[in-house]
């Protein structure tokens, strides 16, 4: 510092740092007033475009439809989200369940994962849309059948990256549970199962969506046969009937339980990992 | 404390005789290793790539079996009596410096609370005791460096094996840790052996040196630094440091089968 001109009493921030600052605020706004303009903008030019070009609305409905099937439509629609919210909430509490059960399993023993793994592979790339129907001829219940479907395809991605995640322990802390007498369950406890936990998160969010993606397509499935199961069963008999409005409300509440699904398993992530893994670190 | 004692006086903590090491597909690791480790010791093994030093510290710390010969431990051994810091940090990013400092007390199935001035201790030995609820992260490499040494001595086992632990820091800052360590040995008496390629960190460390060979790796000299503890920065530019760091770097070149 010199000793000549202090300066009067603001502080110190040249003009580099004062526009880096200045950015940093307008992104901030950006981030949530963008997205929503978007929307807005999207939603303007759908009404705009059906009422000026007088579709009809067994082609395509206008957002006003749409709003006021939901609204209607809400004593039909709400039992029917719960339906396939609880499906899908089923389906991943079974997935995590059963992943990281055997992603243990695999990871103590080198026999079981030998045996194994080879048929979870082939479980989760057989296309579950085949599978379906069979599920159905076998399982009398439909929502097990439905739930079936659903585990099937949300549950690999969480065996998959726990696995690897509780194979990625730091060898020499591996070396150090060794010297220091470790026994097998401490090791999974406090290395391997800390370890994994970053690969676990990453196949929650994964499976999470498939999950969703699974409940639909067994929907679609079984559903079909006047069961009259959740969203994805209304949404295929709404269009049967050429009932556009409430098929696009349906959609809609499906697509918003996708995209909560995909906050919560964020926001969990975010909570478990922000004190120390590089993923949900701020950079300076 | 300062040495008056000579290094054959102490007692005696660890023998290895005859220690071999081979691995599948014939390559000797280490052939016929013979080295008697005493209480109170600061011993480098010193040596290029290649040349045994890590395996001969993976067997002390039980981490491999002997081909052949054997590694007894005055008295037995028991799993406190082995602290361990590698050439990384090593710690566990999930847990805070306290909590990974507490790692050998927590395995043993020590709580948290019975050992909390253990730890504390330990950070402060290291200079971190301000540092106990940080996560790794937040720390410069050789404050890590630091926390991994605390978590070796907390237990304060007989013997500390370290590999290399300053390899990976800018000299400035191993210089200062190459200090603190000597410090730390002379007020808590550890006995240490050091895995190094640094002539430099062997000469000021240590007052004993093992000079190993490659291809198969062995022991070809051993080298005693005379000079007391405790060694501060005079002694780096002193005429005997000079000497000593002569003679290694000597040893250190037949070991490499080059003219010295």
């Amino acid at each position: 510092m010199s000793l000549t001109e202090t300066g009067p009493a603001v502080a110190i921030v040249d003009a580099e740092e004062a526009a880096r600052a200045r950015k940093t605020k307008i992104e901030k706004i950006a981030r949530w007033t963008l997205p929503s303009l978007v929307m807005i903008l999207s939603i303007l030019a759908w009404h705009f475009y059906v009422t000026l070009n007088e579709i009809p609305h067994y082609v395509l409905p206008g957002p006003l439809l749409v709003a006021n099937s939901i609204f209607e439509d809400w004593s039909l629609l709400w039992p029917a989200l719960l339906i396939t919210g609880r499906l899908t909430l089923l389906a991943l509490f079974f997935a995590i369940l059963g992943g990281v059960l055997l992603a243990v399993a695999f990871t103590q023993s080198r026999w079981a994962e030998m045996s194994f793994f080879p048929y979870a592979v082939i479980l989760q790339v057989t296309p579950v849309i085949a599978i379906a129907p069979l599920l159905q001829i076998y399982v009398e219940s439909a929502f097990v059948a439905a739930l079936l479907c659903a585990w099937i395809v949300a549950f690999f991605p969480i065996l998959s990256n726990t696995t690897i995640g509780l194979k990625s322990a730091d060898h020499n802390l591996e070396d150090l549970f060794t010297i220091y007498g470790a026994t097998r369950w401490q090791r999974l406890r406090y290395l391997a199962a800390p370890s994994a936990l970053p690969f676990f998160l990453g196949g929650l969010k994964i499976a999470g969506g498939l999950a969703l993606i699974g409940a639909v397509v067994a929907e679609f499935v079984i559903g079909r046969s006047g069961t009259g199961l959740g969203l994805a069963s209304t949404l295929l008999e709404a269009s049967y009937r050429f009932n556009f409005g409430r098929l696009y409300g349906a959609l809609i509440l499906i697509s918003i339980m996708g995209v909560v699904i995909f906050a919560v398993t964020s926001t969990i992530s975010f909570l478990l990992l922000r004190k120390w893994h590089e993923s949900a670190l701020k950079r300076e | 404390m300062t040495d008056t004692t000579s290094i054959e006086a102490r007692p005696t903590l660890l023998t290895m005789r005859h220690v071999e090491k081979t691995f599948a597909g014939n390559v000797t690791a280490l052939k016929d290793m013979n080295l008697t480790v005493r209480e109170g010791d600061f011993i480098s093994l010193l040596g290029p790539s290649g040349c045994g030093k890590s395996t001969a510290l993976r067997l002390i710390a039980g981490l491999m079996e002997t081909t052949r010969g054997k590694i007894e431990w005055e008295g037995g051994r028991s799993r406190d009596d082995l602290g361990v810091v590698f050439q990384e940090p090593t710690l566990m990013p999930w847990a805070t410096v306290a909590q990974n400092v507490w790692l050998p007390f927590r395995l043993r199935g020590v709580a948290f609370a019975e050992v909390e001035a253990d730890i504390m201790e330990a950070l402060t030995l290291v200079g971190l005791e301000n540092f106990a609820g940080s996560y790794p992260r937040e720390l410069s490499g050789g404050m890590k460096m630091r926390v991994s040494i605390a978590r070796a001595l907390v237990t304060r086992p007989r013997l500390i094996l370290m590999d290399e632990p300053f390899a990976a820091l800018d000299e400035i800052t191993r210089f200062k840790l190459n200090n603190d360590l000597l410090e730390l040995k002379a007020r808590i008496g550890c006995t240490v052996i050091f895995v190094t390629h640094s002539v430099f960190e062997s000469v000021f460390l240590s007052d004993r040196i093992i000079v190993m060979a490659a291809r198969p790796g062995r022991v070809i000299e051993e080298l005693h630094v005379t000079e007391p503890y405790p060694r501060g920065e005079p002694f780096r530019t002193s005429a005997d440091y000079a000497a000593h760091t002569r003679a290694a770097s000597d040893a250190l070149h037949i070991a490499m089968g080059e003219p010295a």
